[in-house]
């Protein structure tokens, strides 16, 4: 493993780092990519139902060490507690090469066009930080198309009236419906709604040399065994390394960014695959480690000119946290609705994104990625018991004869919610870990009710014998497997921390290429608007290289 | 996907046990959803009708052979009796049968360790308040007795004495979902023999599509 200066260092091999890791390569920059995580080969995988991304009693298949990277919780009622990988408190996403790409259920959304502009479209809700994007939609788009067509989605989205303009179709067509479909289709045209095929990064037909889907039901949660789904691994990594100008190093976990006497990015300092101490310097870097471990990385690197954190100046490193609580509903049916086709989640619906009345935002509903056993008896109604007699013959009658409708609720940002560092916990490394704090804005949980209200109906049309609501009603931080917000853009340096360009206000060589650049987190899966803005902020710096520094 | 409230389960920071190989049954041929359960029907309508009304030496048919990593064969057998009574036979096997002890045994030897205390002192006070309750141990209890004892243990309404150093509640919550794991999750953890309740639920074997001998990988409906 060499440490000799590099181009530029690349933290984090998700959605976002793996994309600028190939675009800085093919415009010949030499690249480090550092990921604390490992490789998941498709041939090891195992489908194991309580070991995985979506299910973690015993632990997230796709990272991060459980024991060795906790994190700090400070919950509604202003307590502190000590949190693990295996519980959903922690607001995990994953840690390997690929970042969440590897296991995710694929969706692959667009934002609409009044997701960039929130606060002109509704203003600004008392107690937020609701605000526009300093990108519009239509700036945003080209790199939209780039994402989907060099990395391969699949779908319908001619059925949508309520989309951004696009150039064109989707490159790949939707897999044939499954039963959940052909019920909900119907129903949803019935009420006069919109549905149609949801994006998904997944191959319907054979695409970059990949196969298509084979339709199991081991798809949202797991790495995926035949390399049909898409993600970062699969696609643009190997693309970057093939340039030679890439090196990806994995079990790397960066302790801090350190900068030069004129303030300026110099480098970073890392723990190596064998917890040794590491110096990679380079002409630039950029920060993609997600909403939560990029802020807390910025938080920790101080210095005399940032004491607080990196492009802290005016205490906007890991604000706005944001995330989506999922709202909706399980229907029961006489029928059968179960035919073993996965990976569902196949259609959904936009009518309740923007202009609903009294109301800002709103959130896209679809139906759900298909359930493993384990993962139905989540959804037990309140009259069944939790055990015993009856409560087997629930699961019995009514796991091949129910469908959930469900979908992400957009969030109005607070300041409060929030990334720091804790001053007490560790990671194994000894680096301060990452504290989360923040509740709910209460207009979230006004479209919680929207949503739930909503899937109810579309579920009752269907035919559903019983519906069975979920609604989230408590006042919590939501940021888990969609997590934004923490290194906001903005044109003014007092109320954001990078620019237009995913650059640092302060520090003109360190950007950021995760999701914590958003301002707003859309009614949707961010994943694909990660993408996007990845092949943006990269076009901005290949732009401006000029071969030894930007100009 | 996210789920939008908080999940049961989920235990502090043990490292995860290796996992052992995949189970024999997950190489077995397709079964039409007709006859689901496929060879061991026969076999497992027996055991369940025997289990349903007989003592829990059926239950526990060769646990003193078996190698327990963490519970004494006394907690096993009483783990058989309480597991039954979460998950009963009836026309589809119990959780005894399933195998959910040496799920559970093996979890406390290695991603659960840090519930071993809890099981340790729960079941003993189980047992006492057994005795307390019905003047019996807890293995002898009548089946309309052993449901009873349950029931309280969930409402947290078994005599106080017994639980000062272990939460009822917490240890109800906790072994209902270890059951739940068992039963319901893949058997290569040492539960869902033969992934009864898979069989149960009409999935199709072997569970991973590519798998089947009859099926081509690439986009199968």
């Amino acid at each position: 493993m060499s440490s000799s200066h590099v181009n530029a260092v690349v933290i984090g091999s998700g959605a976002g780092g793996g994309i600028v890791a190939k675009q800085l390569a093919q415009a010949g920059l030499s690249v480090v990519l550092l990921e604390r995580g490992r490789w998941h080969s498709p041939s090891e995988e195992r489908k194991d139902d309580l070991h995985n991304q979506r299910t973690f009693v015993l632990g997230p298949a796709y990272g991060p060490d459980v024991p060795k990277n906790p994190r700090a919780l400070v919950n509604a009622q202003g307590v502190e507690e000590v949190v693990y990988a295996d519980s959903w408190s922690y607001q995990n996403n994953a840690a390997c090469v690929g970042g969440g790409t590897v296991s995710y259920g694929a969706m692959a959304w667009r934002f609409m066009e009044q997701d960039f502009r929130m606060k002109s479209l509704y203003g600004v809700p008392e107690g937020s930080t609701l605000d526009d994007w300093p990108i519009t939609s239509a700036e945003l788009e080209p790199f939209y198309d780039q994402a989907e067509y060099e990395l391969g989605v699949a779908g319908d989205v001619s059925g949508d009236p309520f989309k951004a303009p696009r150039r064109r179709p989707l490159p790949m067509p939707p897999l044939p419906d499954d039963r959940e479909t052909q019920i909900m289709k119907p129903a949803a045209q019935r009420l006069g709604w919109h549905p149609f095929y949801i994006p998904m990064l997944r191959n319907t037909v054979a695409y970059n040399g990949r196969p298509p889907c084979m339709r199991c039901r081991w798809c949202c949660g797991f790495a995926c065994e035949c390399d049909a789904k898409t993600g970062t691994h699969n696609t643009v990594i190997p693309q970057a390394l093939a340039t030679g100008l890439c090196e990806l190093r994995t079990g790397c976990i960066v302790r801090e960014i350190q900068l030069d006497t004129r303030g300026r990015g110099r480098g970073v300092e890392y723990f190596d695959g064998k917890n040794r101490r590491q110096l990679q310097t380079a002409d630039l870097i950029v920060v993609a480690g997600g909403a939560i471990e990029s802020a807390r990385l910025l938080l920790n690197s101080k210095s005399r000119l940032f004491p607080t954190g990196l492009g802290n100046r005016f205490d906007w490193v890991g604000r706005n946290l944001q995330g989506h609580a999922y709202n909706g509903g399980l229907g029961l049916f006489e029928e059968e609705t179960y035919d073993d086709l996965g990976p569902g989640g196949q259609i959904a619906v936009c009518d309740f994104n923007h202009g609903n009345p009294g109301l800002a935002g709103g959130g896209m509903l679809a139906t759900e990625f298909i359930r493993l056993p384990y993962q139905f008896l989540n959804w037990r109604p309140a009259d069944v018991p939790r055990w015993g007699p009856a409560f087997k013959s629930f699961v019995r009658q009514y796991f091949r004869r129910s469908i959930v409708v469900i979908g992400p609720s957009q969030e109005i940002p607070r300041f409060e919610s929030r990334v720091e560092v804790d001053p007490k916990v560790r990671d194994f490394w000894g680096i301060p870990v990452a504290r989360l704090s923040g509740v709910d804005h209460p207009h979230n949980l006004k479209l919680s009710q929207l949503a739930t209200d909503k899937a109810e109906l579309w579920l009752k049309e269907a035919g559903a014998t019983r519906i069975l609501r979920r609604q989230k009603t408590a006042n919590s931080l939501s940021a888990g497997q969609h997590q934004a917000g923490t290194c906001r853009m903005g044109n003014d340096p007092k109320t954001s921390v990078v620019n237009k360009q995913g650059q640092l206000h302060d520090v003109p060589n360190v950007f950021v290429a995760d999701a914590s650049l958003h301002v707003t987190n859309g009614g949707f899966n961010p994943v694909l608007t990660i993408m996007a803005l990845a092949y943006h902020v990269s076009a901005g710096i290949t732009r401006n290289w000029k071969g030894g520094g930007l100009r | 996907m996210k789920r939008s409230e908080t999940h049961p389960g989920g235990i502090q920071g043990a490292t995860k046990d290796a996992h052992p190989s995949v189970s024999g049954a997950v190489g077995k041929r397709l079964h039409s959803p007709d006859n689901a359960w496929g060879l061991n029907r026969r076999r497992f309508l027996v055991a369940s009708v025997l289990t349903a009304i007989s003592a829990p030496s059926l239950l526990c048919a060769g646990f003193e052979d078996l190698h327990w990593r963490f519970l004494t064969l006394d907690e096993a057998r009483m783990l058989a009796v309480l597991c039954d009574v979460i998950l009963p036979p009836d026309q589809d096997p119990g959780a005894a049968a399933a195998g959910v002890v040496q799920f559970i045994d093996r979890k406390l030897a290695g991603y659960h360790r840090g519930s071993q205390a809890l099981y340790r002192r729960g079941l003993a006070a189980l047992a006492s308040s057994s005795q307390q309750l019905f003047q019996k141990p807890l293995v002898d209890l009548a089946a309309h007795e052993r449901v009873a004892l349950v029931a309280r243990w969930e409402k947290n309404e078994l005599p106080p004495e017994a639980w000062k150093a272990v939460g009822s509640g917490e240890f109800f919550s906790r072994f209902v979902d270890h059951v739940m794991q068992g039963y319901f999750g893949g058997p290569r953890h040492g539960g869902n023999r033969d992934a009864v309740s898979w069989r149960m639920l009409g999935l199709p074997q072997p569970p991973v599509r590519s798998r089947r001998p009859e099926s081509p990988r690439r986009n199968q409906p």
